[in-house]
């Protein structure tokens, strides 16, 4: 069982940090730019997963395994989130016969 | 020097002393909750049985007492306040003064517990009345028995709070509602005296405990009449003051007169107003450190005396000369406590709780058969239709005009010859009081049971001798008031008659050790003495002749209401006009200044400032609510801007 951090450890550090830094950048522009919301899905997955690589390369690095145990829980809670989250993104779809975030803005003042 | 004896802790009597005020409390509460719900009769058992109680009670603890050698003790239950040093026990202290207290508390109390069940029965709210007077009854007991002054205070604002809602009673009728705030408001000028003291009491001895206190004060090197002790002693009589109805505080008890007879005469003339008596007598030992004050006690006290009793001279309302009477007697025991007389005055308390009592039962009595009517203008000829009123009446009357051998003879007698050896100017004064109380309260015998009936024919009908319920506590209160006088017998009669001065000899044993010179006896020649005797009784007599041949003989009635009346007779029937003076001079400013805080205070600043929250959040909000523009990209911009801002903060500058 020690190998999987040993593995990890094969590469610096640094490298995971700018990895993730990099992805997680990438998901917050996808989600500030993009107007579809299945798009603006996937990047907050994106973001998630940004934070499960530095999660997991840190808990090996620090030879704690609490961070990869939150990696199990951070990926139950994006499976259920996405569960929930799709389906309400095909409610919206056959309502408005589009997945334009644009397009919903009649909550508010 | 004499040996200081501590009050030593007797926790065998805790469950009796604890009772003695216990059971008017379950009353209070048991007759307050059914106020509507339990029958009349099954209140006064309670009202009048808890009384009743507590004095069989009492009496036991006198004997005990007696039997084991008079000791003075106390009883500890818990420690009540504990805050630092201060250590504030709720715990009793059981001496000759408490316990002649207790007696005459409940003993009256009792009495006129009794007469109230017949006097109330119509009242729809009997209930709450019993409720009020078993109360008041907890609260005074609890002032006579506690062991320090914290507990003194929360009796003296316990009997100021019952005396309030019993004077308010009748609360439909807004003057009377007037009269009870009167009295509420002078009493808490006096009392803000009174806890200063209390203050000054605890920074000066540290304790305000009364074996400590007293101990302290009687080991007290400062000398005598030390500032702080004037200032100590001077405060509590402040205090004294608005509870006992002294100049300049004395005018709330004749408007105290609007709640219900028995009330007055319970309240309002045998006991409560005799609390500050009482404190002062307690406090007998920093009094004898302070002779300062004891002058200035004096000089207000024959004051009030004189003040009250000319006021009494041309009151039409059977209940307001009573009130003014009572003014007038309680200033007698000032003066007897000003010129260092303390049995005198505690002698004085008893005899005129007796005949007091005695005197507006016996009002009550007359005001109940003339069918609420109060004016004796309209009264007259009653002695036919009252027999056992009118002689108990007259004996009330004998008594406190001091004719002997009835009780107020001999208190007022022994405190005139104290007066006497004091100060001349003042015993002539005090002379003139009682020739004045003697002529006002025959005028009022004579107005009210001689001569012809002066009332409407609905009331002459209806006229009729009060139920036994309201006659046995008369007539019990006048033998008292007849035999009450012998417990001091002065010293002309054979030396060591004076029961009471032997029985109170203890309680200055502090007093004794600080200030001996103050509280020795007083040796006064048996012939002077004599001839004092022979004057005040002479005058006495005088002035009921006199009244006889102006309200017999000549069949003289005070003048009706409107008529034009002398200039002096107008200012004393318009009382100096002195509530008109404390309207101008001190309700009026207050009432201006309260206007002004009210208009600029209230409703600019507080207000102001109140409002102005409300409506700058409601402005802001209907600016800021536009920024809910419904475009999603813009609410996540917005947060992951702040949230970048968020992390910078933290690392760069935090």
């Amino acid at each position: 069982m020690n190998q999987i951090p040993e593995i990890i450890r094969t590469v610096p550090l640094e490298y995971y940090l700018f990895f993730s830094t990099a992805l997680f950048a990438i998901g917050v522009i996808g989600v500030l730019t993009r107007r579809n919301a299945i798009i603006i899905f996937m990047c907050v997955e994106l973001m998630l997963n940004a934070v499960n690589v530095l999660l997991t390369a840190l808990a090996s690095y620090r030879g704690d395994a609490t961070g990869q145990v939150f990696v199990f829980f951070i990926m139950a809670v994006a499976a259920a989130e996405v569960c929930v989250g799709l389906a309400i993104i095909v409610m919206i779809y056959r309502n408005i016969r589009s997945t334009d975030v644009q397009l919903l803005n009649r909550l508010k003042w | 020097m004499q040996e200081i004896v501590m009050p030593f802790n007797n926790q065998a009597m805790a469950l009796l002393c604890l009772l003695i005020p216990l059971l008017p409390l379950i009353g209070f509460i048991v007759n307050g909750l059914g106020n509507r719900k339990l029958a009349k009769g099954m209140v006064s058992l309670i009202g009048c049985g808890t009384v009743l109680a507590s004095f069989l009670i009492s009496v036991y603890l006198f004997v005990d007492f007696t039997a084991n050698g008079s000791r003075a003790y106390t009883v500890d239950f818990y420690n009540w306040i504990s805050v630092g040093d201060m250590q504030i026990g709720f715990s009793f202290l059981i001496d000759q003064l408490t316990l002649l207290m207790m007696l005459m508390v409940t003993g009256i109390g009792f009495l006129i517990h009794l007469y109230s069940a017949g006097y109330m029965s119509h009242d729809e709210n009997f209930g709450k009345f019993f409720a009020f007077i078993n109360l008041f009854m907890f609260s005074m007991l609890l002032l006579v028995m506690g062991s320090n002054y914290v507990m003194m205070f929360v009796g003296w604002e316990g009997v100021g709070l019952c005396s309030y809602l019993l004077i308010g009673f009748w609360n439909k009728n807004t003057n009377y509602n007037n009269a009870a705030k009167k009295a509420f408001v002078m009493n808490r000028i006096g009392d803000l005296g009174f806890l200063l003291g209390i203050f000054l009491i605890f920074i000066t001895f540290g304790s305000v405990s009364y074996p400590q206190v007293f101990a302290e004060a009687a080991r007290y090197t400062g000398g005598i009449d030390s500032t702080v002790m004037i200032a100590i002693t001077l405060l509590l009589f402040v205090g004294a003051m608005g509870k006992s109805a002294q100049i300049p505080l004395f005018t709330w008890l004749p408007d105290a007169m609007a709640g219900p007879t028995p009330v007055s005469a319970l309240i309002h003339a045998a006991t409560m107003v005799t609390a500050g008596i009482y404190m002062v007598l307690r406090s007998n030992v920093l009094y004898v450190l302070a002779p300062t004050t004891m002058e200035v006690i004096a000089i207000v006290g024959i004051a009030t005396a004189l003040l009250a009793a000319t006021i009494g001279l041309a009151q039409n309302d059977i209940k307001k000369v009573l009130a003014y009477s009572t003014v007038s007697q309680l200033g007698y025991m000032f003066l007897a406590l000003g010129v260092m007389a303390f049995d005198s005055s505690i002698f004085h308390v008893l005899t005129h709780a007796f005949f007091k009592a005695l005197l507006f039962l016996g009002a009550g009595s007359v005001i109940h058969a003339m069918s609420n009517e109060q004016d004796i203008r309209y009264m007259g000829g009653l002695r036919k239709y009252l027999p056992i009123t009118f002689l108990t009446f007259l004996i009330g009357t004998l008594a406190i005009a001091g004719i002997p051998p009835f009780a107020g003879f001999f208190s007022k007698d022994e405190l005139l010859a104290h007066v006497w050896e004091h100060n001349k100017l003042m015993w002539g004064l005090g002379l003139l009081t009682s020739f004045m109380t003697s002529f006002y309260m025959f005028r009022l015998v004579f107005l009210t049971f001689f001569g012809t009936f002066r009332g409407t024919e609905a009331q002459k009908s209806h006229l009729h001798e009060s139920p036994i319920s309201m006659t046995l506590p008369l007539i019990v209160l006048a033998i008292l008031s007849t035999i009450g006088g012998f417990l001091g017998i002065p010293a002309v009669f054979g030396e060591n008659m004076h029961l009471l001065q032997n029985y109170l000899a203890p309680i200055y044993g502090y007093a004794q050790v600080a200030n001996a010179a103050a509280v020795a006896p007083l040796h006064i020649e048996h012939s002077t003495e004599w001839m004092l005797m022979g004057i005040s009784v002479a005058v006495a007599v005088v002035a009921i002749i006199l009244a006889y041949v102006m309200y017999v003989s000549k069949k003289q009635v005070p003048a009706a209401e409107g008529t034009k009346l002398s200039p002096i007779h107008n200012l004393i029937y318009n009382k100096y006009y002195i509530d008109e003076l404390y309207n101008a001079i001190i309700v009026r400013p207050i009432m201006w200044l309260s206007s002004i805080f009210h208009k600029v205070f209230d409703v600019v600043i507080v207000d102001g400032v109140v409002n102005g929250v409300g409506k700058f959040v409601v402005q802001s909000s209907r600016t800021l609510r536009f920024a809910q523009s419904g475009a999603i990209g813009f609410y996540i911009l917005i947060m992951v801007v702040s949230i970048a801002l968020i992390l910078f903060l933290n690392f760069f500058i935090g």
